[in-house]
């Protein structure tokens, strides 16, 4: 039997203060009757003796000291799981939201999920197909990775991440795909936008949404992200699918978390959010990955807005130090018209030499990326040398890579937002790119590529090499 | 010690933290077993009948009132045979144990010892009945494994007349031995226990004289770490720290490899555990699993053992110091640990100092660190133990005024900066050549001097000089252009990049350029130093840089990293090339000015 009490001392904020109680453990599931027969539901933050804290997901409007009955269930958040998950759209805490029946779970599991083994975890290491050549050729996407893109407000990454969820989709066919999407704290529109794109391509079929609105209780964002991994860690390792889980935003989630933090008064670490922001994040983030023995694996593309475009505020900062690289999506790019404005060189895989070359992608992949980037660094110093100096005035050496930079951003990193290409394409434009350069610059790559992938200039490589060894006899 | 036993009750649950009433008696640092589920936790603070505990494992459904028992014992570490090629959590639970057990994911309550007590190692006597033996002594051997010959050592404030002692197979549990001390008799046995917060002692410190060799050029040539000394990595996300890491621990001459996985990620681990059995060290042939012990708190797993993991292992790391070894620790990364502690002081309401970070993280990481040296170890043979510890720093933003670094700056005598700009260049490894810097070259001079070439520390500050004059020179070439330099400038600027890009760039990808030796280093820098030798002569002469860097000479010096360690001699040949191809230029600018006249 489940007590009641009548004992609320204290409402701050999304926080309620339960005292006379026992029993009570830490984290268990609350839920507060309102005088109206609302029921709302919490979780318990600290317990002292007697009293609870307890956070309320959906706030604490309307609640009055005297008329609320707090239960304390005994068990922690969890979310009820069937196979009819798969086209459904939910709210931020996991009830139906798009007017169909509730589901019939076959099992539940408790939203906070509990840390894999490291020794379990089978590495990631296949290659994901996005279609888009800045991701594929330089900053490539693995099966159990997570990259999430770092973007700023006014920017794409909405098209972009819908774009990765349609076209790695279509590849992932062979064995069975789903997707997973959390939407916290963004407007209905942009919720509306990925919905759309997944009735219009007929992924709905196989995603699961929880969505959280930024008309949505704030404190709710912190159950989402759970909700969501929950369902894909059920998909992933009961159904043996392959998830990609889209996690949009988490900026909104981390606010979420800073406003209970300032709530209880805690001591706070960097701008205001608390000092365990990077444990939190990592119990979301780390929830991505494979484990051995099992079919499917979850692929996490979390989406950061950063504020002011700055890469050092401590959310995008911390969540760069636990995923696995990060896409970065720039401004002056976007302003230049190029879709999708991805800022190749500060952007990262780290998974990516594990994913790629023979017998994956193709042996020539990782030293091409190299190269390419080398060059487009190089580009970019000559472009801000040509500011200062003009255009004329640099080196012929210099003048190829300013060309090469140039022709990089309209070619290789700007496609349609519906232009798939392959890796083979990817690949071959990278090399087409190189043309363009010098071929004593090409440090990078091996003699043997230059003559195999490198068209126009293989032939020449080719005499060079000859003549290298020549001298070499002498 | 059953009359330290303190049994409480919880008070209050906060996050790791739990606070037990009832525990007047316990001791500071004591383990204790909270609820009945049996979690490990460890006394922080003691006021009056309360005890704050920081627990090691998931505290989800604790309340008030359930029992906490103290154990009367800190937390301590299982040392002897089977520690090597295990890879434990933060408190030394065997991780693919609990694996076998529990399943993938990790689970509370889990007990399973570090040793593992059913393994039979075979023991080789060494001492023998009627020795007379102090702490330290070595006892006899295990082959642990084909790359380690486990010693086993009389433990510390031992000693006495070894009165019985027999080869033969035994388990960790089984004694070996007896021994007649002055408290009675004692069973000597393969394991030994040992506090993880307290350092083991040893005879006394001696100055690091050899440097711990990795194979990383800019590490070795420029900012070498000495066996037994300290060296900090920080750099913000993605500058490739734990690539860093990854690449001392697989390539670094040590003889025991402890590598620390603080509050990272799971994948970087999983990575470690599959690549290292495959890996042979360079020297033995054998898979360097063979000699490594990992200890794995990754970021989602409880943070009050993420705290503690960093102690574990270097608990581990100087019992085989103690052994005579020279033992190499990585920690990626202490700010993680700093993390926890910051999170644990916070919930202990304690005042903050700098960004949160409790006032007593600089002593804190001065002790860690003041744990690394190259000693002579107790025992009367007076072996030379070495223990060298790297640390992994993750500053917000990469700001090295952060309190973590600033705290280790304070005792390290190396400092790696790694810095993104260089690897948005795709410039590995992210070594910033003009902010790094080693202390120990003094120290390591004689080494050089006779391990390598007498014109070792005289190349180096030549390169170094050269770098310097590029940073100098690539401002004024920003301002009026490079064609505006005059020809030996641009010479300058040229070998810059020829270090740069040829001789500090290392691909840890290539199966070639992963590991450079230190013969080879010194013949790719000397071809690189030699040319630019020959060249100023050169263009004193009226030659244009240019042309010495067309020549087909200067693409072999950039590609030399490729050449097999087994095909050294092909370097000195090119050393040859480049002075004939730069007399040729000289000789030919020489007969053009003669037309000219």
């Amino acid at each position: 039997m489940v007590k009641e009490y009548r004992t609320v001392q204290e409402i701050a904020g999304p926080l309620l203060l339960v005292g006379g109680v026992s029993g009570v453990k830490y984290e268990e599931l609350v839920e507060v009757e309102l005088p109206g027969g609302e029921v709302r539901r919490g979780r318990v933050l600290e317990v002292d003796e007697d009293t609870a804290l307890v956070q309320l997901f959906e706030g604490a409007t309307g609640v009055s000291v005297d008329s609320a009955k707090v239960r304390f269930l005994g068990r922690g958040l969890e979310l009820g799981l069937s196979p009819d998950i798969l086209g459904r759209v939910f709210d931020g805490l996991g009830r139906p939201k798009d007017g169909g029946p509730a589901i019939i779970p076959e099992m539940k599991r408790d939203v906070a999920g509990s840390p894999l083994n490291p020794t379990a975890r089978d590495y990631p290491n296949e290659f994901i197909q996005t279609g888009i050549s800045s991701i594929d050729g330089l900053n490539t996407l693995v099966r159990g990775q997570k990259l999430p893109i770092f973007s700023g407000f006014g920017l794409p990454h909405a098209a972009l991440a819908a774009q990765i969820a349609r076209q790695a989709a279509v590849l992932g066919t062979e064995g069975s795909f789903a997707v997973v999407f959390a939407a916290m704290g963004i407007t209905f529109e942009e919720a509306e936008y990925f919905i759309a794109d997944f009735r219009r391509t007929g992924a709905i079929d196989r995603a699961v949404l929880y969505v959280n609105l930024a008309s949505d209780p704030a404190i709710e964002r912190i159950a989402t992200p759970r909700m969501a991994l929950t369902a894909a860690e059920y998909l992933a390792y009961e159904l043996e699918m392959h998830v990609l889980v889209i996690l949009t935003d988490l900026t909104n989630y981390c606010e979420a978390l800073r406003e209970i933090s300032a709530a209880r008064k805690e001591v706070p670490g960097r701008r205001g959010y608390p000092g365990y922001l990077y444990t939190d994040l990592s119990t979301l983030y780390e929830r991505a990955g494979r484990i051995k023995g099992k079919g499917g694996s979850i692929t996490q593309i979390p989406v950061v807005s950063m504020p002011e475009d700055d890469k050092t505020h401590p959310i995008p900062d911390l969540t760069g130090y636990i995923t696995e690289g990060q896409i970065i999506l720039d401004r002056a790019l976007h302003r230049k018209g190029i879709y999708p404005p991805i800022n190749v060189l500060p952007s990262l895989s780290r998974l990516r030499d594990k994913g790629i070359g023979e017998g994956r992608t193709r042996e020539d992949h990782a030293n091409l990326a190299n190269q390419l980037f080398a060059a487009y660094a190089h580009g970019k110093e000559a472009q801000e040398l040509a500011v200062i100096l003009g255009e004329a005035a640099l080196s012929p050496e210099d003048k190829a890579f300013f060309k090469f930079a140039e022709v990089f951003e309209e070619r290789y990193v700007k496609q349609g937002g519906d232009e798939n290409r392959t890796i083979e394409e990817t690949l071959t434009l990278g090399w087409e790119l190189l043309e363009i350069l010098p071929l004593s610059e090409l440090k990078r790559v091996k003699p043997e590529q230059i003559e195999s992938y490198l068209k126009r200039t293989g032939a020449e490589a080719k005499e060079a090499l000859a003549k290298k060894e020549a001298t070499k006899e002498t | 010690m059953g009359d330290t036993k303190v049994q409480g009750t919880i008070r209050k649950v906060s996050g790791p933290l739990v606070v037990a009433d009832g525990m007047r008696e316990a001791r500071m640092f004591d383990v204790v077993l909270v609820s009945d589920k049996n979690l490990i936790g460890e006394i922080i603070e003691v006021k009056g009948n309360l005890a704050s505990i920081q627990v090691y494992e998931d505290t989800r459904g604790l309340g008030p009132g359930e029992p906490v028992v103290s154990t009367g014992e800190p937390l301590s570490v299982e040392l002897g045979p089977g520690l090597i090629e295990s890879i434990y959590d933060g408190i030394q639970r065997p991780l693919d144990k609990i694996r076998e057990k529990v399943g993938a994911h990790i689970t509370r309550g889990v007990s399973v010892p570090g040793l593992d007590r059913e393994k039979v190692w075979e023991f080789t006597a060494t001492a023998k009945a009627g020795d007379e033996v102090v702490g330290g002594d070595i006892l006899g051997t295990v082959q642990e494994s084909a790359l380690v010959l486990h010693k086993i050592l009389v433990p510390p404030r031992v000693s006495g007349k070894i009165t019985k002692l027999e080869s033969g197979s035994y388990k960790v549990t089984d004694a070996v031995g007896e021994l007649e001390g002055q408290d009675g008799k004692l069973e000597l046995g393969l394991m030994q226990r040992w506090p993880v917060r307290q350092a083991r002692p040893y005879r006394e410190r001696v100055s690091p004289e050899e440097p711990l060799v990795t194979g990383q050029r800019v590490i070795d040539t420029f900012f070498p770490i000495a066996k037994g000394g300290t060296a900090c990595v920080p750099g913000p996300f993605g500058a490739g720290k734990t690539v860093v890491q990854h690449q001392l621990a697989k390539w670094a001459d040590a003889e025991i490899v402890i590598f620390i996985g603080c509050g990272e990620r799971g994948n970087e681990m999983t990575d470690v555990l599959m690549e290292f059995p495959e890996l042979k060290d360079p020297r033995s042939g054998e898979p360097l699993m063979k000699r490594t012990v990992l200890v794995a708190n990754t970021s989602n797993m409880p943070v009050a053992a993420r705290e503690a993991s960093i102690y574990t292992g270097i608990t581990i790391a100087e019992y085989y110091r103690d052994m005579g070894y020279s033992v190499a620790v990585m920690a990626d990364s202490t700010s993680r640990w700093a993390e926890a502690l910051r999170e644990m002081s916070g919930r202990l309401e304690e005042m903050p100092g700098e960004e949160g970070y409790p006032a007593y993280l600089p002593a804190r990481a001065a002790q860690f660190y003041e744990r690394g040296g190259r000693v002579r170890t107790l025992g009367t043979d007076e072996r030379i133990g070495a223990l060298s510890v790297v640390g992994a720093v993750s500053p917000p933003g990469g700001d090295l005024s952060d309190p973590v670094v600033q705290a280790t700056l304070k005792v390290v005598k190396v400092f790696w900066s790694l810095e993104d700009w260089l690897a948005y260049e795709r410039h590995f490894p992210a070594i910033n050549w003009l902010t790094s810097y080693s202390l120990y070259h003094d120290s390591l001079e004689e080494y050089f001097r006779s391990e390598v070439s007498e014109e070792w520390a005289g190349m180096r500050q030549e390169a170094m000089k050269i770098l310097q004059q590029e940073a100098e020179l690539k401002e004024i070439a920003r301002l009026v252009g490079v064609d505006a330099l005059s020809n030996r400038d641009r010479l300058v600027l040229g070998t810059a990049k020829a270090i740069r890009e040829d001789f500090l760039h290392q691909n840890a990808f290539d199966d070639v350029d992963t590991y450079t030796s230190f013969p080879k280093q010194y013949r790719m820098l000397r071809n690189i130093i030699a040319m630019n030798r020959h060249a100023r002569d050169a263009v004193e002469q009226g030659v244009p840089a240019e042309a010495i860097f067309g020549l087909p000479v200067q693409e072999e010096v950039s590609r030399a990293r490729y050449i097999p360690e087994a095909e050294l001699d092909e370097l000195d040949a090119i050393a040859g090339r480049i002075e004939t191809q730069i007399r040729g230029l000289v000789e030919e600018r020489a007969g053009v000015s003669d037309v000219a006249q």
